[in-house]
């Protein structure tokens, strides 16, 4: 019987460490992925679509805030200093969202896709979990990522099966980002705590649900996935693709010049 | 730029063309809302089309400049909100191509004629967004300057503009909110901030002065749109407007306007200043300003690298209906 806990405060300490790591992995996915989305802001193929995913960014940036909201509460940086002070390597965010896809509407949907399918299964066993204040806050950042995901399944076959041109680019960014989507579920010292505690699935059972539920989709879009393909693993330990220093270098460009001013 | 016929127009008698005109000027004097179906002068729908589609490619341009400080916003607060701001403007620039469209004109025609430089664009938007404070200039500023605009032309007589137009305002309200929390924060902070918030004014304040437009003396659309009640305020009239609105509130802020000839008479209330460059104006919208070919090259380049997306999706619509995917998350 796993005993539920009704506040942060009822985390003994390794349990604590273990939903940092975890909060720490959600907020810097969805803060990255937020940054990426907003790139297409003025810039998309479409202005329905640079509407969609302008608006998109906003709901994974939110996403991002509340998990960092909680960090602070678990007694770590506030949200702003924790995004815009924090060196690199500190950084637990997946190489998937952390490539750069500028200009590049087939990687960046794929991705998106990618990222929303796993973010909607961790969502859905956080909301399930013994954490209360974690299960609650799941189930209430769950109902802005069914649109996400209404997102995705509406452009997949679209693309996957509009032109030949579609066709292959969408292919060339499923091949490409694949290993890397798998790089999310790189398994952390927390994994057996959190399960353990009834707070989280492991990372192996999630990225089952994420291929079976993937490979459906994709099969219906004409796409295919390579089975043998090896994850990309590093993100989760601070080891990043050269395109997440350069982000960050921008994104902490106005914030650096004096940390202590209010902008 | 495409404009519809109206084939009606050539059939007609003299008489039957004046009876027409008397009956669409009187509509309009008594304060009715012109909408796409009903009979309106050739010129009316020509002058409309312009307005309208310059006003589209303003939005669209207007996204770029501040839309490039978006990752470099330094904090969640400001990165959220000028992320929603600027969202807003694609979705003014897709509302506005929509009412330009029910008089005719046609969306991809209007992108085309922007992209190669056939269309014009707001003037402002032909200036470079150097540093973090210019995002807040031209939210406070720019987007007050442009409320000016459209509210007096909201309550134009063209139904589907005028429609557009109150959602538009009122959405930017919250643009001119934003800007002026962000611009009084800085105003309040460092010295450093201070100075970078001085230097954004000095060089956004004479386009922010040509932005209503050329002076009413050499104006040559002003008239004819005034009496078909397109635009209600004459181009000086907004100026002064905006002058009387925002002068005040930037002085109590410690901001230096960098214009040495702006007092205020007293006795009419208005502000005088400096008549501006249009020269400069004109050979701005025309193309010549500082990031001018830079703005019309991004758009053609979002354009293009598009292109296979928006065939993928024709050809997916042609082919037949295409199901979701059964969602199993």
């Amino acid at each position: 019987m796993i005993a539920t806990m009704e506040t942060l405060n009822d985390l003994d300490a390794p349990t604590k460490s273990a939903v940092i790591d975890l909060l720490y992995r959600l907020a810097d996915d969805a803060i990255i992925i937020g940054h990426r989305g907003s790139e297409w802001t003025g810039f998309a193929p479409i202005l329905e679509e640079d509407i969609a995913f302008s608006s998109m960014a906003q709901d994974d940036m939110g996403h991002a805030l509340t998990f960092y909201q909680m960090l602070h509460e678990l007694g770590e940086p506030d949200p702003d200093t924790n995004v815009f002070g924090r060196k690199l390597e500190q950084w637990k965010c997946a190489s998937l969202v952390s490539l750069c896809s500028k200009r590049d509407w087939a990687k960046s949907l794929v991705r998106k896709y990618f990222y929303d399918v796993a973010e909607s299964l961790r969502l859905e066993s956080l909301a399930q979990g013994s954490l209360v204040p974690l299960a609650q806050l799941a189930r209430k950042l769950s109902s802005e990522k069914k649109y996400h995901l209404m997102h995705g399944h509406m452009w997949m076959p679209r693309l996957g099966q509009g032109t030949d041109e579609s066709h292959q680019l969408m292919q060339d960014a499923v091949d490409t980002l694949y290993p890397h989507a798998l790089g999310m579920f790189e398994s952390t010292g927390a994994d057996d705590l959190l399960d353990q505690a009834g707070i989280f699935l492991r990372e192996d059972e999630l990225r089952k649900r994420w291929v079976a539920a993937v490979d459906k989709v994709l099969g219906e879009s004409s796409l295919k996935i390579n089975a043998k393909a090896s994850p990309v693993y590093g993100g989760r330990s601070g080891k990043h693709p050269d395109d997440l220093a350069t982000l960050l270098d921008g994104m902490q460009l106005v914030y650096k010049l004096d940390p202590s001013a209010k902008w | 730029m495409v404009i519809a016929i109206d084939p009606e127009l050539n059939q007609l008698s003299k008489e039957e063309c004046e009876r027409r005109l008397e009956t669409f000027e009187g509509r309009i004097a008594r304060g009715d809302k012109v909408e796409p179906t009903d009979w309106m002068p050739q010129e009316y729908r020509n002058q409309l089309i312009r307005l309208i589609h310059v006003h589209a490619n303003s939005e669209i341009c207007g996204a770029l400049p501040e839309g490039k400080w978006i990752p470099h916003a330094p904090s969640f607060k400001r990165k959220m909100a000028l992320l929603a701001k600027v969202q807003d403007e694609v979705g003014h620039a897709q509302l506005l191509y929509r009412a330009a469209e029910t008089l005719g004109a046609s969306r991809e025609q209007m992108i085309e004629d922007l992209i190669s430089g056939k269309s014009k664009f707001s003037n402002v938007f032909h200036y470079p967004a150097d540093i973090w404070t210019d995002v807040a200039i031209i939210a406070w500023l720019i987007d007050g300057a442009a409320i000016v605009n459209q509210m007096m032309m909201s309550d134009g007589s063209y139904g589907p503009y005028s429609r557009a137009l109150k959602r538009i305002c009122y959405e930017e309200a919250f643009h001119l909110k934003h800007g002026y929390e962000m611009v009084v924060t800085i105003a309040q902070g460092t010295k450093m901030q201070r100075e970078m918030l001085q230097d954004s004014l000095d060089r956004w304040w004479p386009p922010i002065m040509m932005f209503h437009g050329p002076a009413d003396k050499v104006s040559k659309h002003t008239s004819m749109l005034v009496q078909w009640g397109v635009k209600l305020k004459t181009n000086d009239e907004q100026r002064q407007q905006f002058l009387r609105q925002f002068v005040p509130k930037m002085l109590d802020l410690g901001l230096k306007i960098p214009d040495p000839n702006l007092r205020l008479d007293k006795e009419t209330g208005d502000w005088l200043y400096t008549e501006p460059d249009w020269d400069e104006f004109k050979r701005v919208i025309n193309g010549g300003g500082p990031v001018s070919g830079d703005r019309v090259a991004t758009r053609k380049l979002a354009h293009e690298e598009g292109r296979w997306v928006r065939e993928a999706l024709s050809a997916a619509a042609a082919n037949q209906p295409i199901p979701m995917p059964t969602m199993t998350v």
